[in-house]
This record gives C-alpha cells, sequence and structure tokens, in this order.
C-alpha cells in the first residue's frame, strides 16, 4: 500500500480540467469576499459603523454572483470534467504528508455554493432590517460573513483538514452569534454549551481525520477515495463511525442534539442561516462527501440511518410540544436533518435525495425562521405562540410567505418539500421498511406540529399582550421572505427528469435501479394522506378550541416528555456531568492530599532538619575551631585505617 | 635523627590547637595560632633537610609571608572589636548566628 500511495502522490491524481483557468478568480473571490468583508468590519471598529451592514451585504451578493457565474460555467461543461480544482499553495508538510490548501469545484460543492451564498445574501438584506435598532449591527454583519467565509471553506475544502478548517470556522462563528446579544445569561450559557457539544462532534472528526491520515497516508479526498477499496472493512467502519459523531455534533442529531433549541437564543436571521439553512447541514454533507468510505462500511451506514431515524422521530415529536415559536422550528430542523441524515445513510440511492432534501429545507426553514423573525419583530419580540393569535390580518406578507413553507415542509403536492421528503420515504421504504414507516409517521407529525403552529399564530383568537400592536415588516424584511417563499414553491423543479440526481453521480454515484415494494404513486398518496390526518388531528386539537394563554399544567406524560426535550439535558447532567465533576473534584482533591502533600512534606521535612541544625551555628568561635579540630582528627583517623 | 625535631613541633602544635580551644583572650588565642604555624614550619625544613631539597623552606616563607599578612589584619580586628566592646574576650563576640 506505501509504494501506490507514493506513486500516486507523485503522479498527483487531480488533473485540472480544460478551461479551469478563467475559473480560478471567480473560485478564490468567492471565498476571499465575505473573509474580506469580515475583515474589514472586524480590523475597521467603530469607523465602519455607519456602512458596516452594507459592506457586508455587498461582500455577501458578490459571492453569491461569484457561485452563478461558476454554477452557469460548470453547466456549459461535459458532465465527466466538471470537477474544478485549485490548489493554492501548501498549507503544511510532516514526513510523507503533505496538505495542501485546495479548493475542490464539483457538483456537490456547486449546490452549497448556491445554497449559502444565495441563501445568505437574503438574510444579509433581511438583517439590515430586523437589526437596524441595535447599535452593535456592524458586528453582527462582520460575524455573518465570518460564517459565510468559514461555511464556504467547508464545502470547497479538498482535503478533509481543510474541511475541518471551515468546520471549526462555522463553529466559532456559530458561538460568536448564539451569544450576540451576550447581556443575556441564556443566550452565555447558550453558546457556551453549543459549543461544548460541538466539542465532542470535533474529537469525532478529528479522530476520524487522523485514522484516515493512518490508514490511507493521506487525507485528500481525491486520493482517500481512491484508496478506500484497499482498506478494511473494521477499519473503514471505525472511520465512518467517527465522522457520523462528528456530523452528529454539528447537524444536532442524537444523541448531541441538546444544543440546537438552546441556540435559539441567538438573533433570528441567524436561527435562520447557520442554525436552519446551513450549518447544521454541514453532518448531511460530510457524510455525502465520505460517500467512498460509507459505500464500503454498510454497519456504519445502518448506524447513520438508526441516528437519523431517532432523530426524525425526535425533532417531530419536540416540535409537537414547544409554545416557543422558534424552538418548535428548531425542533422541527432537528427532524428535517433528521430526514437527511437517515437517507445519506441508504447509501448511493440516497445521497442525492438528501442533497435535494437540504436545498428544499434551506429554502423553506429559512424562510419560516424569517418569518418568525417578522412575527416577533412586529410583537415585541414575544416569541410565545399563545400571546400571537390572528396575526394573518396584522402581518399579510408574512402570512402568506410563511403558508408557502408551511405548505412545503409538510408536503403539500406540488411544493417542494413535498418532493424532497417523498423521494426519501420511497427510498426508505426500498431499503427497509421499519425505517420507512418511521419516515411516514415523521411525516405526519410534521404536519401536526406545523399545523398547530400556523394556527396558533395566523388563526384561532387574538392572545396579544396589551402593548403590542402587530405590524407588518419593512421591505427590507419582506423581500426576501417572498424570495424565498418563491424557491420553497418552486425548489421541486430540480427533480424534473431527474436532473438532480443525474448532475449529482459523478460525485456520489450512479443509482442503481431498485424496484421499490411499493409503487413510487401509492406511497406519495400514503404520505399525503397521512400528512392529511396530521394537519386534521391538529384542526380538531388546536383550531377548533380556545387556545389558552398559560401553558396547561395537566398533560399527558407524552407531553411533559417532549416539553422537555425528552429529559435529554437531565440526562447528560446525571450521567457525563455530574460523575465528571465527581471524577474533576476527586482528581482535585488527590492533587491536592497527594501530590501537593508530597511536595510539601519533603519541604517541611527540610525545613524542620534546617532549624534542629542550625543550632549549630552558635556563634562562639571557639567551638567552630572544635569541631574544626575534630574534623581534622577524624580525616587522619581515616587516613591511618585506610592505610593499615 | 629528626625524631626531635618532629617531636618538638608535635609538642608546640598541640599546646597552639589546645590554646586556640580553650584560652578566651583574643590576642592569647592569635598568639597560639602563630605558634602553630611556626610548629608547622619547623617541620616543613626538618623535611627539606631531610629530603635534602629546597621545597620546605620554600613553603615555610611563604607560610611566614602568609602569617605576617595574618597578623596585619587580625590585630586590626581585634583592635576594633575592643575599642566598640571593651572587651577582647572571643566568646563576647558572638553575635553571628542562628
Amino acid at each position: 500500500m506505501l509504494n501506490s500511495l507514493s506513486v500516486l502522490s507523485s503522479q498527483s491524481p487531480v488533473v485540472a480540467p480544460q478551461g479551469a483557468g478563467d475559473m480560478t478568480i471567480p473560485l478564490i473571490l468567492v471565498l476571499a469576499l465575505p473573509a474580506a468583508g469580515a475583515a474589514i468590519l472586524l480590523l475597521g471598529g467603530r469607523r465602519t459603523d455607519r456602512f458596516g451592514h452594507l459592506v457586508g451585504t455587498a461582500a455577501a451578493l458578490g459571492s453569491f454572483v461569484c457561485a452563478l457565474v461558476l454554477f452557469f460555467n460548470l453547466l456549459g461543461q461535459p458532465a465527466d470534467s466538471r470537477a474544478i480544482q485549485v490548489d493554492l499553495w501548501t498549507w503544511f508538510s510532516a514526513g510523507r504528508w503533505q496538505v495542501e490548501l485546495g479548493l475542490l469545484y464539483d457538483q456537490l460543492s456547486a449546490l452549497f455554493l448556491l445554497l449559502i451564498t444565495g441563501v445568505g445574501s437574503l438574510i444579509h438584506v433581511y438583517s439590515i432590517g430586523y437589526m437596524a435598532h441595535d447599535d452593535r449591527r456592524r458586528r453582527f454583519f462582520a460575524y455573518l460573513n465570518l460564517f459565510v467565509a468559514a461555511m464556504l471553506m467547508l464545502v470547497l475544502a479538498s482535503d478533509f483538514v481543510g474541511l475541518f478548517l471551515g468546520w471549526e470556522g462555522v463553529g466559532l462563528a456559530s458561538y460568536l452569534l448564539i451569544g450576540f446579544w451576550q447581556h443575556k445569561p441564556t443566550a452565555a450559557a447558550a453558546q457556551k454549551k453549543a459549543f461544548v457539544i460541538n466539542r465532542v462532534g470535533d474529537i469525532g472528526l478529528s479522530l476520524g481525520i487522523s485514522l484516515i491520515l493512518a490508514t490511507f497516508g493521506t487525507t485528500s479526498f481525491a486520493q482517500v477515495s481512491e484508496l478506500a477499496h484497499e482498506a478494511n472493512t473494521g477499519v473503514l467502519t471505525a472511520i465512518g463511525l467517527l465522522l457520523l459523531l462528528a456530523a452528529c455534533g454539528k447537524s444536532a442529531q442524537f444523541p448531541l442534539q441538546t444544543w440546537l433549541l438552546d441556540a435559539m437564543e441567538g438573533p433570528t436571521p441567524v436561527s435562520a442561516l447557520i442554525h436552519a439553512a446551513t450549518m447544521v447541514t454541514a453532518g448531511v454533507y460530510l457524510i455525502v462527501r465520505s460517500n467512498f468510505i460509507f459505500d464500503l462500511a454498510p454497519d456504519a451506514r445502518s448506524a447513520v440511518v438508526a441516528v437519523g431515524t431517532i432523530t426524525l422521530l425526535m425533532g417531530a415529536a419536540i416540535g409537537c410540544a414547544k409554545d416557543d415559536i422558534k424552538k418548535v422550528l428548531a425542533g422541527s430542523t432537528m427532524s428535517q436533518i433528521g430526514y437527511m441524515i437517515m437517507a445519506s445513510g441508504l447509501g448511493t440511492v440516497g445521497y442525492a435525495f438528501a442533497i435535494f432534501h437540504l436545498l428544499t429545507h434551506g429554502f423553506f426553514k429559512a424562510n419560516m425562521f424569517l418569518g418568525a423573525g417578522s412575527v416577533m419583530h412586529g410583537t415585541n419580540d414575544d416569541v410565545d405562540m399563545r400571546h400571537y393569535g390572528a396575526l394573518r390580518k396584522a402581518m399579510p406578507v408574512t402570512f402568506l410567505t410563511f403558508a408557502m413553507g408551511y405548505l412545503a415542509i409538510i408536503g403539500f403536492p406540488g411544493f417542494s418539500g413535498f418532493w424532497s421528503k417523498d423521494k426519501i420515504i420511497e427510498a426508505a421504504l426500498g431499503e427497509n421498511l421499519l425505517v420507512g414507516i418511521c419516515a411516514i409517521i415523521g411525516a405526519a407529525v410534521t404536519g401536526f406540529y406545523m399545523t398547530r403552529l400556523m394556527l396558533m399564530t395566523f388563526f384561532t383568537k387574538p392572545r396579544w399582550e396589551e402593548d403590542v400592536h402587530p405590524h407588518e415588516s419593512p421591505k427590507v424584511m419582506t423581500v426576501p421572505l417572498i424570495v424565498l417563499a418563491a424557491l420553497s414553491v418552486l425548489g421541486g423543479l430540480l427533480l424534473i427528469n431527474d436532473w438532480i440526481v443525474k448532475f449529482l453521480a459523478p460525485v456520489v454515484g450512479e443509482v442503481h435501479e431498485h424496484h421499490p415494494p411499493i409503487p413510487a404513486v401509492a406511497v406519495s398518496v400514503i404520505a399525503v394522506l397521512v400528512v392529511a390526518v396530521g394537519v386534521a388531528l391538529a384542526w380538531f386539537l388546536v383550531g377548533k378550541k380556545d387556545v389558552p394563554r398559560e401553558a396547561p399544567e395537566d398533560v399527558s406524560p407524552f407531553v411533559t416528555l417532549a416539553r422537555n426535550e425528552f429529559f435529554a439535558d437531565a440526562f447528560n447532567d446525571e450521567v457525563i456531568a455530574q460523575p465528571g465533576l465527581k471524577m474533576i473534584k476527586g482528581l482535585h482533591a488527590f492533587d491536592d492530599g497527594v501530590v501537593d502533600g508530597a511536595v510539601m512534606g519533603g519541604a517541611s521535612a527540610v525545613g524542620g532538619l534546617a532549624e534542629v541544625s542550625r543550632k549549630l551555628q552558635n556563634g562562639f568561635v571557639r567551638s567552630y575551631a572544635l569541631s574544626l579540630v575534630g574534623g581534622a582528627v577524624l580525616v587522619l583517623l581515616a587516613l591511618l585505617v585506610v592505610n593499615l | 635523627m629528626t625524631t626531635p625535631f618532629i617531636a618538638l613541633s608535635a609538642i608546640l602544635f598541640s599546646i597552639g590547637a589546645i590554646g586556640v580551644l580553650i584560652r578566651r583572650n583574643a590576642i592569647v588565642v592569635f598568639m597560639c595560632v602563630e605558634l602553630m604555624l611556626n610548629a608547622t614550619n619547623l617541620s616543613l625544613i626538618t623535611f627539606a633537610r631531610t629530603n635534602g631539597n629546597l621545597e620546605g623552606q620554600v613553603a615555610a616563607f611563604f607560610v611566614m609571608v602568609v602569617a605576617a599578612a595574618e597578623v596585619v589584619v587580625g590585630l586590626a580586628i581585634i583592635m576594633t572589636i575592643f575599642r566598640t566592646r571593651r572587651s577582647a574576650s572571643v566568646d563576647d563576640a558572638s553575635l553571628l548566628k542562628y
């Protein structure tokens, strides 16, 4: 293996295709613009306060234009030479291991680039309005730009180490933005929680990369994918599980899901961009990008499917029980990402649909989060849905755009979510009946909780606080909503003629013909029917009754369970944090008692000895002289003894 | 034939050493030190005669030079102590201790 490796690296297997030269500059710009924006705003300080938001938005828009240029250039290339690899410089090298700081622009990165810069730009525009009254708005845009740059690094890296750089970058940006209102103790606690739990996932990623390096001697995607079949299955499974752990941390999947609901402490555009549309989908990207490993490790894929299925049900259940509009949407995000993770665990049949659902979810969930932000903007930043009601008349644009997102997420026929979720359910049923049924149940629950949210927010009777006068948001906020609503409706167009599947095939592999046990049409009908049941249930349980202004206390154990997020925090606290604290206390006691005891005991023994022996220094010259003579006599005697 | 000289030297040295140990008056202690040095000189010269070379005699000259220098410094110190403390007893000058 070592020999083949050295041959490979000397041949440099990734060859830049023709026409790459003219695309190098846009490819670098797409990354450099937001990075420069962040640098200008952070280094410029207060001098850029007046126009900081414009610089930030322009950087994001410029990046989006570059992404469009790249994308249309890509479409113009023949299907087999659509990957552009640009090696910027050798980042570092240690022994035979060389890490090139390279950018890989292929079909998968292309879609992500459009999503990140496109939705990112809309959210920048929206934030101009949303953060208008915040005197730290410039800093907010700096962090947003930093996030966009890091996320682009994540999806453009041609090497696991480069991906890790972006991975940590988005983690930092997420930390900074969750705690943007750091004067609130809850926000400060939430940012710390998100960071710490993400570290657990990051350990998985760094160990996974180390194992890849140890096994293949390289970390570049191209070389690892060529060498993957030479490694044994056990190692590949271990790599797959470590990468899954990383994905769980970043994408808030079971068992590392607890940070996402608290992350809603951040400003709402942040929730829309980072904690719904882009960063939390990085786990899906990681698994789809590492398809060459997961394809050869069926056990790791089963684990991925299990994690995705558990999370999609868990998130949906949490969405049903929460009264905080952003937390309902966060539970929903968990659930939808569960769908994507599950789909990517299905292997080649699922990768393209995972990415498809990721894109449509990016549209409709960003739309709904921004809609929720617009609602909060109009109701003095109240997030409790029990204080809403009948807002459709006060905020018609927000209502209509939100409704498009709503119809998309529940999978109303024709809307984008219908196509993407339907395909995932179909693929799941084809692979494993149980998983497929769980996915269908998840769809029904999605119908329930989203309808509950719609009814409590926009319908039913007004339950507003006394000083609240709901009003529509300014144009700068509604226009992005309208664009995202249009994308939520039209996102399904990507599936025409299986375009997205064929487009992604060079990266994720060709889909072989598979024959689902149930015909595709029947799956769609079943999915629509169960969603209809969920919607009807919500209408009878929420819409027809009066919604109490206070959450009822006497609820079934299931509701208590879901309201408390399945007691995951309590579990973590009891099982991990408390024993950890005990261990630390034990170590502290050991350090205090044994280590410090040995050191301090040694010191005081020496001190005590000195206390005794210093009495010899009594100041009498004659006693010194006596010891001198005594010593001389002893030396003399010793010499005599030796000579004898 | 050198035995009497060495014996005299040993006796003189012992008298000096015992004087240093038992006498309190700094001047007497000082004289006893000189006595020990001269006893040593006597042995050095005796051994030089025995070995038939000059090395022991050269060493004896060195001892005399050092002793002369020591007398200059030592007497000055004793004088100063006597002026400040009105006593030449070595047991009284015992401030430098634990």
